[in-house]
């Protein structure tokens, strides 16, 4: 059991912050994250293009921009939950929830800032009809096992890094392996596109490409996809697994169930504190709504900052809270790590 | 007015909206397709980087040629066709006046 003081869901960099401005407050914050790495959108999307409005700042990579707000942070030693979405919020104690991720994890903590940004990136879905019935039986969103598709016959759709180092991968493991791409070129790096072509001509690889996947058929379980290719028209190819990878998206998945007020994919804040209609929740950055909201990068790290005053105040209602300014009492960081 | 276009889009459910868009204020179809409340998410804010305003270009208007980028993008669209384009990287310019345009599937 994972105790903190503000529990953020987000670790883009309106979240990651907010573990500065909280820690400023002896307030100490522990991040959950659907991706594998800190920084939201900026690391996922955008890593290589350059942030113009940052304060300070006339031009910033994204990914530099998260690398800095994570050395920034760094004295107040936070915690993170990554590659876990969360799941559920349970009122466990007065002013105490309960967070549990999609893998179990369990966070306590008297106050919950959401800065989800968009929601949280799940794999692309294409838009095939039917396809959700043969989820989990035969088609696959992401390779999280490589052994289940041992001597298996399957479809990979794609044109990424992901696609394309997924299709080298099993191409060892897989009784037969297609790849199917739209283009004959591929977005991949070299090296991977390289690799594909190789395989592809020691026939290791039954690459399509100029084609899609259109459609899927099956009886309970997937037995054969849809292709359309540019030279040979429509036909089916057998298979046990069809893998299509797309890239991520965002969604707004469980936050939808929280009981929060939410207008058009956003959930609706008092400007006081950036409050949610829940006591003891806040929602700062793109993840909110109010209104003149822009989403912007530098007004979600002034939210995060009136935030953590506000939440101050609900976990500590009796103490004095003295603003002190960084120039002039330094940062003051944590000494020891969170439990 | 002069400095505005009119565009058709089809939604996913087939029906056409026209709007008139302004042509002096650098605007892309996908903000334009947002700011007329289609279901449009323009998830990058349209930086070419995430394929969430695919559409098919139905008039025969002489677009520019898409980049490598918008390119590599569209391999995250579904069911790309040969008229497929990122409504992020089509100017709302005089040249598109009476541009129609098909919003493209997405998954759920």
């Amino acid at each position: 059991m994972i105790k903190t003081d503000i529990l953020i869901i987000g670790a883009g960099p309106v979240g990651l912050f907010t573990v500065f401005e909280a820690g400023l407050l002896k307030l100490k914050c522990h991040l959950v994250d659907a991706l594998p790495m800190p920084g939201g959108q900026l690391s996922e999307i955008y890593p290589k293009k350059p942030i113009y409005d940052i304060p300070g700042y006339p031009s910033v990579l994204a990914g530099e921009l998260v690398d800095n707000l994570m050395k920034q942070i760094e004295p107040f030693n936070p915690g993170f939950t990554l590659g876990e979405r969360a799941e559920k919020i349970e009122k466990v104690g007065e002013k105490m929830y309960e967070l549990t991720t999609h893998r179990g994890t369990k966070i306590q903590a008297p106050v919950i800032a959401i800065a989800a940004g968009l929601g949280c990136f799940e794999p692309r879905k294409p838009p095939i009809k039917g396809l959700e019935q043969f989820e989990d039986k035969g088609v696959d969103y992401m390779v999280k096992d490589p052994e289940k598709f041992r001597d298996k016959r399957l479809l990979i759709a794609g044109g990424g890094d992901s696609a394309l180092d997924w299709t080298i991968e099993l191409s060892n493991i897989a009784k037969e392996i297609t790849l199917i791409h739209r283009r004959t070129s591929f977005r991949g790096a070299l090296d991977s596109v390289d690799k594909v072509m190789e395989l592809a001509k020691a026939k290791k690889v039954n690459l399509i490409t100029e084609a899609q996947a259109i459609g899927v058929n099956g009886n309970g379980t997937l037995k054969e996809v849809l292709i359309k290719s540019k030279a040979d028209g429509e036909f089916t190819q057998q298979v046990d697994h069809f893998i299509p990878l797309f890239g991520l998206t965002p969604k707004l998945g469980p936050i939808a169930d929280w009981g929060l007020n939410i207008t058009k994919n956003a959930i609706e804040v008092d400007t006081y504190d950036y409050s949610t209609n829940v006591p003891g929740i806040y929602a700062i950055g793109d993840i909110n709504t109010y209104p003149g909201k822009l989403k912007l990068i530098l007004c979600g790290f002034h939210e995060g900052t009136l935030m953590v005053q506000s939440a101050f105040k609900y976990i500590y209602p009796d103490a004095k809270l003295s603003f002190k300014y960084t120039t002039v009492a330094g940062v003051n960081g944590f000494e020891e790590t969170p439990a | 007015m002069e400095d505005t276009v009119n565009i058709t889009v089809i939604d996913r459910e087939g029906e056409e909206h026209n709007i008139e868009a302004p042509t002096d204020m650098n605007f892309n179809l996908m903000e334009i397709c947002k700011a007329s409340e289609l279901p449009v998410e323009g998830t990058c804010g349209g930086m070419a980087l995430c394929a969430s305003c695919h559409v098919y270009v139905l008039s025969d208007h002489e677009l520019h040629e898409a980049s490598e980028d918008e390119e590599d993008m569209l391999d995250q669209a579904f069911f790309v066709e040969d008229n497929s384009r990122l409504g992020c990287q089509i100017k709302i310019s005089p040249e598109i006046d009476g541009l129609r345009v098909e919003l493209a599937p997405v998954g759920d």
